[in-house]
């Protein structure tokens, strides 16, 4: 395999396997309990509010990626202290995403900066990620599976039967604060990688894929993850192979993922 | 001896309205209560009162002598539910799995002793069938065996049951009812259980809690289900008529309860989460 030798000797291919990674492991784990908890709407809210962040950032000459960490982080808790119903709320979370997106918009504007910065923060730029970046995004991942981690089983409890989980002493609201807390960093992650727009390729796709695919929480939670990570690597592959954006094939890995296990389920159902 | 639950002076509310006023009742040990009342007489508040979800207003609520705070391992619970559950891809197993000790931090990994009572909760309400199946493949009835299960995991020594036989037809109903009623039998286990209608638990229950107008009768079927007490309740002129042994409660020539449920049908989900 003299290509691969070939692809893998650059070290912008180097960089972006291993920052894909770390990001489609984090993405698909967290992403799962935001699929199974109906709010990958908010996920995506997150993104676009990242984007006014970022964008913000850089007008102030900050690094983009703490600027969208600061504005996800603050609308995730925000959105969970709010509760349950205004994170699923369709109609009140569409406009606050527009709003960032708008105010995204006004800040590029300030920033006159050339095209290509607003396309690689709202489409991803894989192959731009310098060793600084996959430190950051190491430790941040680091973080957010640790937090993870420490509330899954009070969070899964709360995803499937909040009333029983209040009465039985779950504080509802606070595990809501931080996951969101802990979508937000994925988020800020995941845009580092496929970009604001197409964070759902990432961490809704795959976990939503894997949830078809198997009923067990301990085989579909990995699964989530495994298949983030091959959908991420194989897209680099292809990309380089193509010479078409990565996001394009990562998008287009994780929906044909899911439109083949959708088939599959109801030929299952069907026979 | 001390009383399963106890009430004494309470004043219970809910988005600024009274649903209990003044309220002194006591529930024994082992006993099977039937919870009923026109919707919104404050069913499903008085039992998040019981678990210590909401304060009352006035008043003392004990379950087994201590006052009334979440958490409370003695009590199994089972909500009313409103919609479908979450998480339609998962199985049941993992469903029921959840609630055991899920309120502890960490990651949600069952040890063996856990394991053993998810599938012991399973087995006694007859679910090991559905355990492998996901539950948006699960009918209604289905659905309320699992949160049963759930209900019944840590051994608890109250159960509330919350409108379990929503949305069931009547030989399902007929099922969970003596299903109820042998588990309690078995553990001893005492058993609020609330109904929009008295016939499906007749055979079952022990004494009536009957809710209404602010106010609240606890007795036999005999003493609750009259004519006078139910009159109070309703605020209204009410008749009680038994046939072929069921029980039909009649209010201006329709029948009251069925009545009253449909006036708020409307409300139906508001009054769910009060």
């Amino acid at each position: 395999m003299p290509r691969v030798r070939e692809m893998l000797a650059y070290s912008f291919m180097q960089n972006a396997f291993a920052a894909s990674g770390i990001v489609a492991v984090l993405a698909g784990l967290v992403g799962f309990f935001l699929v199974l908890r109906a709010q990958s709407f908010a996920g995506h809210a997150l993104s676009h509010i990242g984007f006014a962040g970022a964008t913000g950032a850089a007008l102030i000459g900050a690094p983009p990626l703490a600027g969208m960490l600061a504005f996800t982080l603050g609308g995730g808790v925000l959105m969970g202290a709010l509760g349950e119903q205004v994170a699923q709320r369709d109609v009140a979370i569409g406009v606050v995403l527009s709003l960032a997106l708008g105010l995204g918009v006004l800040f590029l504007h300030f920033f006159t900066s050339s095209a290509a910065q607003a396309t690689s923060l709202l489409f991803g730029n894989v192959l731009g990620v310098d060793a600084g970046t996959i430190r950051a995004l190491l430790a941040l991942a680091v973080v957010g599976l640790a937090a993870l981690a420490a509330i899954a089983r009070p969070l899964l409890f709360a995803s499937l039967h909040p009333e029983l989980a209040e009465a039985k002493g779950v504080q509802l609201r606070l595990i809501a604060m931080l996951f969101l807390a802990i979508v937000a960093l994925a988020v800020a992650e995941a845009s580092q990688i496929v970009g604001v727009l197409l964070v759902f390729t990432l961490m809704v796709g795959p976990p939503a894929t894997a949830q078809m695919l198997s009923t067990r929480f301990w085989t579909a939670l990995p699964l989530a993850a495994l298949l983030a990570l091959a959908e991420a690597w194989a897209g680099l592959v292809l990309a380089y192979a193509t010479d078409w954006p990565t996001s394009f094939w990562i998008t287009a890995l994780s929906g044909a993922a899911y439109g083949l296990a959708a088939l599959g389920q109801r030929r299952a159902a069907a026979g | 001896m001390t009383s399963a639950i106890r009430l004494t002076g309470v004043r219970l509310g809910v988005a600024g309205r009274m649903v209990l006023n003044g309220i002194d009742l006591a529930i024994e040990p082992g006993e099977f209560i039937g919870v009923l009342g026109p919707n919104g007489a404050g069913k499903t508040t008085l039992m998040r009162a019981i678990l210590g979800l909401i304060a009352p207003a006035a008043g003392r609520i004990e379950v087994f002598g201590a006052p009334a705070k979440p958490g409370n391992a003695a009590i199994g619970y089972l909500p009313q539910l409103r919609g479908g559950l979450g998480a339609p891809r998962l199985r049941g197993r993992d469903f029921v799995a959840a609630a055991c000790d899920g309120q502890l931090f960490g990651l949600p990994l069952l040890d063996r002793g856990a394991a053993r009572a998810v599938t012991a909760a399973l087995a006694a309400v007859g679910a090991e069938a559905l355990a492998d199946r996901p539950i948006a493949a699960l009918s209604g009835g289905e659905r309320q065996r699992l949160l049963l299960a759930q209900a019944l995991l840590g051994a608890p020594r109250l159960l509330l049951l919350d409108e379990p036989l929503i949305s069931l037809d009547p030989r399902r109903q007929e099922e969970l009812v003596a299903l109820v009623r042998r588990l309690q039998l078995r553990s001893g286990v005492t058993v609020l259980f609330s109904a929009h209608d008295l016939n499906p638990l007749l055979g079952a229950l022990d004494r009536v809690l009957y809710l209404g107008a602010g106010e609240a009768a606890l007795g036999t079927v005999d003493e609750v289900i009259t004519a006078p007490v139910l009159s109070r309740l309703y605020g209204t002129a009410i008749e009680v008529a038994r046939v072929h042994g069921r029980v039909f409660v009649l209010g201006g020539g329709a029948e009251a309860e069925r009545e009253a449920h449909r006036h708020e049908a409307h409300d139906h989900h508001h009054a769910a989460g009060a």
